[in-house]
């Protein structure tokens, strides 16, 4: 729904990153969100994570669902391939690429509704499965595109705009990605991007199923008094238990951190996340740790963010299958087919 | 005591086990079957199973018939009737002049049988208890116990079963000397009191030839190994649960790299099909080739799906082994009831290709051709098996590979042709077929990315809810769907000796007993040019069959004529002339069936002259 054609000239000055790309080269189309939209600033941070991670753009591949989180991967990346699936079904829709491509990087962009409501089950099993990928939930508590109705993360008790009460349970899909074991979880809000930004380009370096909840308010249906997902409400409720930084091959450490205050985390690929703690008692490899604590704070009204929990030797569905390493979608028949001999003995075998 | 002469046939009759699911019966009978087969006979089996794991009734179904008819015949020359729980049914659905064979261990009220049979006891079960103390032994052993007693009553060569026990127990020692010895426990005892043979005779023939034995759903899943298949997503569903199962021991054999072991497959059970087709989707969408196997109810989930495959354009292949619908149906019954869901899957306007096979051999042939034609439409292609191919050992033309034949990978552009400065775009109709080129996602830094969505969008796959541009593409959509008559398996046709004004269209599984019918036709005067359709959208050779017969038979297994509906429906043409000819309580047709439809209609056609009435 673009109308407007995005200037492609950008300041000669830009700042480039180690491939030589300015940020310009990890934009999208312009965004038909709502001005002020949460989605956008998520937009945003994804662009400035892949560009300090310095990955090739058309190396990832962006899938989603239907909604208007689903719709934001035009809105980056312009030179990957996207694919705005079907409602719900994105995780299916993933798990099939990755299969089919081990070396891309995949990142799944979805909504509440796409993936707490009609998707819930894909949710779960994608997770389940250990599938390599970056899954970002931009979640709002309500279904923005069809105007205002209650997602299934709409917390109880909250109020939509036009004043009814919702009796439901609100589904926490940080507690259930960790519950079914995916080996990288968090949650951040769309208003704070320097928390959201390493921890999206943290996510994208780890290998397994990443799963991150980004409260991210409607401002056209979910952004009033009486809402648990209104930027007021959130930056009130925000209860961060760490910040961190992503570093990335051989970089110096270049913060200061005061001793004590800092916890190191190597991922499987080399890349260190360094966990700025705000919560000292907060251990992000204690899963069942984890689950508490959102468990307890959930229970006072507090929204925890941060990263949540890391295994960072995780393994994911193509260790699972002992697949090999060169990509499915590059073998022809010399490899794949077994040949006219084969057959001549198996016919035998059926006489 | 019988009244009737009991039947005396070589090498042509209709053998049915009734067992007890879960008694171990089915290696017995299909041992039963196979061994037939080695003397040169061919054999038609056929599972009658229920919707269970232990205890319902089953039958095994074994087709005798030299002349080589693959059909089921309908009918029973002896029962074997293993379990008391159908044993009024059983007795009462043999031929009169057929033969009773029962386990006389307990005696039985005379009224429990019948004056015009023939009523062979063995005492299986006082044999299988003096012989063995383990239960399941016992059990087990009953099975091989009435393969020799009847291997004495049919006539049949002993040694050739042994053979076979000596093949299944290979390296098995113990258990290959006693199933042996079991077999021959019931022989002997066959052999020293009853009359051996029956009337009911095997031979040794030469009629089997080369040909295999085989499961239509193994044969597919070859075919999806042999058509590069690399990703398979399915989810549990009679009756096509054993084409990914048997997918799975086909990779385990073929797929692995003899230095890493690795597998070049990714199998996944899905949770459900929707998740099924969806990952076969994003796999297709990157660039390997993906299929699930399904049956009507999973079809019914993957239509939303189905939509997008068609609308976005994006290869896949279900292989639907259809079961009897609607709803839950009979899943354990075989039935072609999926025609018109799946060539009109979804919601808007689609059709989708659908590939016929008649048995193993094409299901193999075309499974693999499925992939071929999946990536050069670039959209969903049907492999439509039923129950009655896909879970039956089916004789079959052995199965053939060209070592030369490379995959048709479709119209992809490369990096190097968009370097060349190559115009891309996606939905762009470059070469007047309707089939664009698309590209794998990674492919160039700067070009030739575009974003796939199930909305409308033009030619450069930009999104617009413009008309015109919307029936652009839904004319270029239509223009593929065209192009794709060319390219599917056509029909085949074999005309009657005499010429004739009379037709009959027939597909699937409905070929043997089509074949065996148009025999008895013949003896009832009856002639019939044959067109046996094997794709959709059909060639312009089906219009042309239907011009030239004055009225065209259409036969099926489904109760709304699905097939006839889809080429009234596709070709505009007068439905009258096309004569619904339905099959659809779940068993399989038979030659008799299709002969007293037609040739009953052929009759009624023959109008009487007025005058000649009157007078």
């Amino acid at each position: 729904m673009t109308y407007i054609a995005k200037p492609k000239f950008h300041h000669p000055g830009l700042k480039k990153n180690e491939l030589g790309y300015t940020h310009r080269d990890y934009e999208g189309k312009i965004s038909t969100l709502c001005a002020g939209c949460g989605h956008d600033s998520i937009t945003a941070s994804i662009i400035e994570a892949c560009y300090e991670l310095s990955i090739e753009p058309h190396r990832v591949a962006k899938i989603s669902g239907i909604g208007c989180s689903s719709k934001t991967p035009d809105y980056f990346l312009g030179n990957s391939h996207g694919f705005n699936s079907v409602h719900g079904r994105m995780p299916s829709v993933l798990t099939g690429a990755n299969l089919a491509n081990r070396d891309l990087i995949y990142l799944g962009v979805s909504g509440d509704g796409d993936s707490a409501s009609i998707g819930f089950g894909q949710f779960a099993h994608s997770i389940r499965r250990g599938v390599n990928m970056t899954y970002i939930v931009e979640n709002n508590g309500v279904y923005g595109l069809t105007k205002g109705q209650f997602s299934a993360t709409a917390d109880r008790g909250s109020k939509s705009k036009k004043g009814v009460t919702n009796t439901d349970n609100a589904i926490d899909l940080v507690a259930i990605a960790l519950q079914l074991g995916a080996t990288f979880v968090a949650r951040s809000f769309s208003g704070d991007k320097t928390q959201l930004v390493p921890l999206i380009a943290a996510a994208i370096r780890h290998k397994g199923a990443s799963f991150i909840d980004v409260i991210s308010p409607c401002i056209a249906f979910n952004n009033h008094a009486g809402s648990t997902k209104s930027f007021d409400y959130v930056r009130e409720h925000n209860d961060a238990v760490n910040r961190l930084d992503v570093l990335v091959g051989r970089d110096p450490i270049a913060v200061d951190y005061a001793p004590g205050t800092v916890q190191m985390v190597e991922q499987h690929d080399g890349s260190r996340i360094a966990l700025r703690k705000i919560d000292a008692d907060y251990d992000p490899h204690d899963r069942l740790g984890a689950q508490t604590f959102l468990a307890r704070h959930a229970a006072k009204g507090q929204i925890v963010t941060g990263l949540l929990y890391v295994d960072p030797d995780a393994d994911d569905l193509h260790e699972h299958l002992n697949t090999v390493e060169t990509p499915l979608n590059t073998l022809e028949a010399d490899t794949l087919c077994p040949g006219s001999a084969a057959l001549d003995k198996f016919n035998a075998s059926l006489r | 005591m019988s009244d009737k002469k009991p039947i005396s046939s070589v090498n042509d009759f209709v053998v049915r086990f009734a067992n007890v699911n879960g008694s171990g019966s089915a290696s017995a009978n299909e041992m039963f079957a196979r061994a037939i087969l080695r003397h040169g006979v061919p054999v038609s089996p056929r599972n009658i199973f229920p919707s269970n794991i232990q205890g319902l009734p089953t039958w095994y179904e074994v087709r005798v018939t030299e002349d080589g008819h693959l059909g089921a015949r309908g009918g029973v020359d002896m029962m074997v009737a293993m379990n008391p729980q159908t044993w009024d049914k059983d007795v009462a659905g043999i031929e009169p002049g057929g033969y009773l064979f029962y386990d006389s261990t307990k005696p039985m009220p005379s009224t429990k049988f019948r004056d015009d049979i023939t009523v062979i006891g063995v005492p299986l079960t006082a044999i299988t208890n003096s012989t063995y103390t383990d239960p399941r032994q016992r059990q087990l052993f009953k099975n091989i116990i009435y393969l020799g007693a009847l291997s004495a009553l049919l006539d049949m060569d002993p040694k050739l079963i042994e053979q076979l026990i000596g093949e299944q127990y290979k390296g098995k020692e113990k258990l290959l000397s006693s199933n042996v010895h079991a077999l021959h426990l019931g022989r002997d005892w066959a052999l020293q009191n009853l009359k051996c043979p029956t009337g009911l005779r095997v031979k040794k023939s030469d009629k089997v030839g080369d040909r295999i034995f085989i499961e239509g759903n193994s044969a597919a899943a070859l075919g999806a190994v042999y058509g590069g298949a690399t990703v398979c997503a399915w989810y549990p569903i009679t009756p096509s649960s054993s084409v990914a199962e048997a997918f799975t021991a086909h990779c385990k054999k073929y797929r692995h790299d003899p230095e890493t072991g690795k597998a070049k497959y990714a199998i996944v059970q899905g949770e459900d099909e929707l998740a099924s087709i969806g990952i076969v989707i994003g796999a297709s969408w990157n660039g390997a080739r993906a299929f699930t196997a399904t049956s009507g109810p999973g079809i019914s989930l993957m239509t939303e799906f189905i939509g997008l495959s068609y609308f976005a354009e994006i290869p896949a292949v279900i292989m639907n082994i259809q079961r009897a619908g609607p709803s839950t149906g009979m899943p354990t019954r075989t039935q072609q009831c999926d025609i018109i869901a799946c060539a009109y899957a979804s919601h808007g306007d689609t059709k989708h290709v659908l590939l016929f096979p008649e048995d193993p051999a094409e299901a193999f042939e075309f499974a693999a051709a499925a992939f071929d034609l999946a990536e050069r439409l670039q959209t969903t292609i049907f492999l439509m098996l039923d129950l009655d191919i896909g879970m039956n050992h089916r004789l079959c033309r052995p199965l053939k590979w060209d070592d030369a034949r490379q995959y048709d990978r479709g119209k992809i552009m490369t990096a190097e042709m968009l370097d060349e400065g190559r115009d891309f775009g996606r939905y762009l109709d470059v070469d007047g077929d309707g089939i664009p080129y698309r590209t794998y996602p990674g492919t160039h830094p700067t070009k030739g990315s575009y974003f796939t969505r199930g909305t409308s969008r033009d030619r450069y796959a930009r999104y617009s809810e413009e008309g015109s541009v919307y029936a652009d593409n839904m004319q270029r959509l239509m223009r593929k769907f065209e192009s794709a008559q060319d390219m599917v398996p056509r029909p085949l046709q074999a005309n009657a000796e005499r010429p004739t004004k009379y037709g009959v269209i027939y597909f699937g599984s409905t070929s043997p007993a089509m074949d065996e019918a148009i025999g008895l036709l013949d003896v009832r005067g009856h002639q019939l040019d044959r067109l046996r359709i094997r794709a959709f959208p059909f060639h312009s050779s089906v219009a042309s069959f239907l011009a030239e017969h004055d009225f065209v038979y259409v036969v099926e297994q489904n109760r709304d004529s699905q097939l006839r509906q889809l080429i009234v429906n596709e070709n505009g043409i007068d439905p009258v002339r096309l004569v619904p000819i339905v099959h659809y309580d779940g068993s399989p047709i038979t030659a008799r069936f299709i002969a007293k439809a037609i040739g009953d209609h052929q009759d009624h056609l023959k109008v009487t002259p007025l005058r000649k009435a009157v007078s």
